[in-house]
């Protein structure tokens, strides 16, 4: 594996709050690589860290090989990074920006004309050049944000959770132009809020809480790992029971007079065992089925264990 | 070093001021110009300082040394607190950029806007009166180095502050009073002894001194000294700026 990114036991101290906790990560090149966590786990000051927007207290990280402490030149280079943020310097056209960007990364304004270019018309940008900052909608900050990040030609793209109060057509407009980008060699690494998205997109998944990396897989081994030990049992029932059987009552989840959701452990007879006690207690079951867990319920546990 | 991203980041800061140039350079010449109007107006007949030098002409070279200093200090400091404050400094961080090269750009823009504006107020000034030349390179050095200095001020103060009003309070309560006490107006031979002998702990007094230096030839204590302790503060003040840079002082965290 050629590492894109390489995270050796970086630690980051606020005072007394340990906001990351000796993780170790590498991210291949080429590689779609999802970071998740709850708010506040320390993904944020992790890709700070990367990007030398923040000082590590201790440990190494290296972008495309070079450090990012003793190199920063180099590994600056190789890495584009979109903010979470809708940061802009209102005094510039979007034009104004790009060129200005590429010129702190050392690209002149002529050398670099068609690939500006190019990121306006492949982010639909083109007809706003010349307008200001100020006058682009949301959406279209958003894009120039990206275009930003990608206006030195890096090999290694982070987006920030770029998709936060998007709507669903850019989203999804998005994601194409991104998915495009990884197709042609860029190493990706997200961090977002909609799992769905981490699902849909990421080859391979970290997930951060209190500082720490509590999982880290292939978005498959992750969801086989949920899926072969936890399920969701959504019951049916003829009429209204009287009172869920006490052995369930941790189990579910949600109910209403005649529907029930039971969170199920699997293992040999869990299914016939919640039947059986549903029938003691008098029910007349109608209806069953179950469902896999997805990554929001892997996610969930983590968390939630790792708490 | 990073050649063109040291003239990107200095274009940009030049852009910036240059796309407000109402507000960055008209307004503080006319602002000069009024000083001189009134000043002169009502001091001309009643005050001499140097021998054979009108008051309306020895208040030029003040009132444009006063502009230069306030206006190399509020170009870098404000660039900083808005960027700051908008959250578009992440850009520039990101960027292979030196701390060398971070503050060599924002001095050399600082630098410019002072000499413009100090430009601005001359060719407007020489219409009141006429004002002599005693050495072009001597003014040309003190508005340089001046700027420097207080260009270096304004990134101190512009890393340093997180809101709009700390920037306020160090301008309201550093950079005017200092400027203003510092011999605009009058020669500190004309203070009480106490006041003389403050003046010369005001680092602003030295610039001005020298700056008029340069146009009739007269000051107050000599103009090398002067521009020794010009350079001195410079130095100072570089390397502060230059250790708050390098170390990502209330920028990297």
């Amino acid at each position: 594996m050629t590492v894109a990114i390489d995270i050796q036991q970086v630690h980051k101290h606020y005072g007394a709050n340990h906001a990351v906790r000796g993780i170790d990560l590498q991210i291949a090149q080429g590689e779609f690589f999802g970071l998740l966590g709850p708010n506040g786990a320390g993904k944020s000051t992790l890709i700070n860290i990367i990007a030398g927007l923040t000082r590590m207290s201790s440990g190494s990280v290296s972008v495309m090989g070079h450090d990012v402490v003793r190199n920063y030149r180099q590994s600056r280079q190789c890495l584009g990074v979109v903010p979470q943020e809708l940061v802009f310097d209102p005094f510039f056209s979007v034009r104004e920006l790009l060129e200005i960007q590429a010129g702190y990364f050392g690209k002149d304004r002529r050398s670099n004309r068609a690939w500006v270019d190019s990121l306006l018309d492949g982010l639909k940008l083109s007809d706003k050049a010349d307008a200001n900052m100020r006058s682009l909608s949301g959406g279209m900050k958003r894009r120039v944000l990206i275009a930003q990040a990608l206006v030195h030609k890096p090999q290694v793209l982070i987006l920030d959770e770029p998709t936060a109060g998007v709507d669903v057509e850019l989203r999804t407009s998005l994601w194409a132009f991104v998915q495009g980008l990884h197709n042609d060699g860029h190493t990706i690494i997200l961090t977002t809020h909609y799992l769905e998205e981490a699902e849909n997109l990421c080859q391979r998944i970290g997930i951060i809480n209190q500082g720490q990396l509590i999982a880290l897989d292939t978005k498959q081994a992750l969801l086989e790992r949920g899926m072969g030990k936890h399920a969701r049992m959504f019951v049916e029932l003829s009429r209204p029971l009287a009172q869920i059987p006490e052995s369930l009552q941790a189990l579910c989840k949600q109910h209403t007079e005649t529907r029930l959701e039971i969170s199920l452990e699997r293992g040999q007879g869990a299914i016939m065992a919640v039947l059986d006690t549903l029938r003691a207690a008098g029910a007349d079951v109608v209806d069953l089925k179950t469902e896999e867990v997805d990554l929001e319920d892997i996610f969930i546990e983590l968390t939630r264990r790792s708490a | 070093m990073n050649l063109t991203g040291f003239y990107t980041l200095t274009y940009k800061e030049l852009l910036r001021f240059s796309k407000v140039a109402l507000q960055t350079v008209m307004a503080p010449v006319i602002t000069a110009l009024l000083y001189l109007l009134v000043f002169s107006h009502v001091l001309e007949e009643h005050v001499q300082v140097f021998d054979g030098v009108s008051y309306t002409a020895f208040l030029i070279p003040g009132l444009i040394m006063m502009s230069i200093i306030q206006n190399a200090f509020a170009n870098s400091s404000s660039s900083l607190i808005q960027s700051k404050v908008t959250g578009n400094i992440v850009f520039a961080l990101l960027a292979p950029l030196s701390y060398l090269e971070f503050y060599l750009a924002f001095v050399v823009a600082a630098m410019v806007r002072a000499v413009v504006v100090g430009l601005g107020i001359y060719l407007g000034a020489i219409w009141f009166v006429e004002l002599p030349i005693h050495s072009f390179g001597f003014i040309l050095l003190t508005a340089v180095m001046s700027s420097m200095v207080l260009g270096s001020v304004g990134i101190i103060a512009g890393i340093w502050a997180e809101k709009f009003d700390h920037m306020a309070g160090f301008q309201n309560f550093i950079i005017m009073p200092l400027s203003f006490l510092s011999g605009v107006f009058y020669s500190i031979h004309s203070l009480p002894e106490f006041w003389q002998v403050l003046s010369h702990y005001n680092p602003f007094f030295y610039m001005i001194d020298a700056f008029r230096w340069g146009f009739f030839g007269q000051s107050d204590v000599s103009p090398w000294f002067s521009v020794s302790m010009i350079a001195l503060v410079w130095a100072v003040l570089a390397l502060v700026t230059l250790w708050m840079l390098r170390t990502g002082y209330k920028l990297r965290d």
